[in-house]
């Protein structure tokens, strides 16, 4: 299957610092790509530098077989990009915004009218065209933001927080959307902060720890590579010692969160029978208890935490080779 | 290398981004009263109780406004935009960083050359003619380029404060008019003066506008210099421009 994003040994520098440090990935056409990474590690620079908006130190982009550095006009042309803040003109209605991103990609002005009306009633921000984008919402400013990202009708589209901070209806019409895109073939490269949108989405993640790589592969696969993540939600009715806990057979770690304690194990089962018997012994009652299985949450924190990192790097490409 | 049929695009792109500055940051009441009223105030503080005539206070008006007014807005563009984020939308579209500063030139040519028309207007007002339509025109046009490509030259500081450009720009532009033979014609300076004035591209409109307003004999250069002079400085200013705002543009984002 054809890539249309391709990083080689991309790097950048500032100073002594190596934000992104020798970075290597492939996004095939039609794939719903997730760029996760705690807060410094490097995803923003990485996605400045795949959308041409700063330079590599080092390495080298290709965006749908141009080379970015050298064509840099034609690779833009095939995307569209979602900065991490909204950045529509504010002084501008919605209409003159969607008007200006066709101009500036070069759509002839008859399919940019026809195109603005599709997008503005597809976000839902037509009885708004001709308003100025300063009186409008955080989440319809986003949605215009999106919508100008699509003027161009782009191959590959990179959204940087799509989703941060709005109401649960505009972070919902957006997922819909970038659904949509991806099943009419669009390539789509999403950098999120919600593991529940990248597990939802995506066909495979990154994380990025240190500027470097530190998985790359579906997030089931990750999910199942990393291992040793299985846990028990359990919710008793008194308070419990963790400490007791902790010596329960099986038990790996406990982790406590408002009234649930979570105990982490590689036998669930095991572990289960462990807990009853030490819960009868001890008068201990149960209100409820849940086998979870690991989410992409867990591997975030197992990669991106002090003891994770890229040392335990994971790749699975998109053949799932 | 970018061919023909690409170059026509990035310009088609580059009056899309005019378009935006002047409805953007050109159609405001403040601005258009500033590029009136700030030439014509610092020029009646030092011509009034000096007999001077008319056509010679004209011609200098007439410069000062296209450098006051095409120097006024560009140096604010990118350190606003920096702030606004919007910078960052335009250096993702496909449109080169010479591409934003042509477009962010043109919108402030175009406000220059209208604001230019109110000395004019003053000088039909007070009866002074225009001797050579043909190169006031030209001399106008050239002269708005330069400036607003001067402007570029200021906001290519990495800020997103615009205080900090406005005040730079300030510091560079007051001296300029005393030097440029505004207030005191060229072939009355001393040496030293006329020296300065020469590497001042004021010098060379203003010049011009003497020529175009008093006729020929007025002005201290030849015509062909004046001009010669100001694509000179246009060029300089451009490239000078396009290299710190590449150099810039990243620090800003």
């Amino acid at each position: 299957m054809k890539n249309m994003i391709e990083a080689e040994g991309l790097t950048k520098n500032y100073g002594e610092l190596v934000a992104v440090d020798h970075i290597d990935l492939n996004v095939v056409c039609g794939e719903i790509f997730g760029f996760l990474g705690p807060n410094g590690a490097g995803k923003t620079t990485t996605v400045r530098m795949l959308t041409g908006i700063i330079k590599p130190t080092k390495g080298r982009v290709h965006i749908a077989g141009f080379d970015l550095l050298r064509d840099p006009i034609k690779a833009k042309e095939v995307m569209g990009v979602v900065p991490e803040l909204s950045n529509a003109y504010t002084e501008l209605t919605a209409w003159k915004n969607l008007q200006l991103m066709a101009e500036l990609y070069g759509v002839p002005a008859k399919d940019a009218k026809a195109r603005a009306e599709e997008l503005l009633v597809r976000f839902g921000l037509h009885d708004r065209k001709d308003h100025k984008t300063k009186t409008f919402s955080k989440g319809m400013k986003q949605r215009l933001v999106i919508a100008m990202s699509l003027m161009s009708d782009p191959e590959i589209l990179f959204l940087d927080e799509p989703t941060s901070g709005l109401d649960v209806m505009s972070a919902r019409m957006i997922k819909d959307v970038l659904q949509e895109l991806n099943n009419r073939g669009k390539t789509i490269f999403l950098t999120t902060h919600y593991m529940e949108e990248a597990n939802q989405l995506c066909n495979r993640v990154a994380i990025i720890n240190h500027g470097r790589i530190a998985a790359i592969a579906p997030p089931e696969e990750l999910k199942a590579r990393i291992g040793g993540l299985g846990r028990l939600e359990v919710s008793f009715r008194a308070h419990v010692d963790s400490s007791d806990l902790r010596r329960i057979s099986g038990v790996t770690d406990v982790r406590e969160s408002g009234d649930k304690t979570y105990l982490y194990t590689d036998e669930p089962g095991m572990t289960i029978q462990h807990l009853v018997d030490y819960c009868q012994s001890g008068g201990i009652e149960i209100v409820t208890l849940h086998t979870l299985t690991p989410t992409l949450e867990d591997v975030f924190i197992k990669l991106t935490g002090d003891e994770g990192g890229v040392e335990e790097m994971v790749e699975v490409d998109a053949d799932g080779s | 290398m970018l061919m023909v049929p690409e170059i026509m695009d990035q310009m088609r792109r580059a009056f899309a981004i005019a378009r935006k500055d002047i409805q953007i940051y050109y159609l405001k009441g403040p601005v258009i009263i500033f590029g009136i009223l700030s030439p014509s105030f610092l020029f009646l503080a030092f011509m009034i109780g000096r007999n001077l005539p008319v056509d010679f206070l004209i011609a200098g008006l007439l410069g000062m406004t296209i450098f006051f007014t095409s120097t006024s807005v560009t140096p604010v563009i990118a350190p606003t935009e920096t702030q606004t984020r919007n910078l960052e939308r335009l250096a993702a579209a496909p449109v080169s960083i010479t591409t934003i500063l042509i477009g962010d030139m043109l919108a402030s040519v175009l406000f220059g050359i209208l604001i230019s028309l109110v000395p004019i207007l003053l000088g039909v007002m007070f009866g002074v003619g225009v001797a050579h339509p043909l190169v006031l025109a030209v001399a106008i046009v050239l002269a708005a380029f330069c400036f607003s490509a001067m402007g570029l030259v200021f906001s290519s500081t990495p800020t997103s404060m615009t205080s900090t450009v406005m005040m730079m720009s300030t510091m560079i532009k007051f001296p300029l008019v005393f030097l440029s033979g505004v207030f005191i014609p060229i072939q009355d300076l001393p040496s030293w003066g006329q020296a300065l004035a020469s590497i001042s591209p004021l010098t060379y409109i203003t010049d011009l506008c003497r020529y175009c307003f008093q006729g020929t004999g007025a002005n201290y250069y030849s015509v062909p210099l004046n001009i010669f002079a100001l694509v000179v400085f246009l060029i300089i200013f451009m490239v000078a421009a396009v290299k710190l705002h590449e150099r810039s543009l990243p620090r800003r984002l």
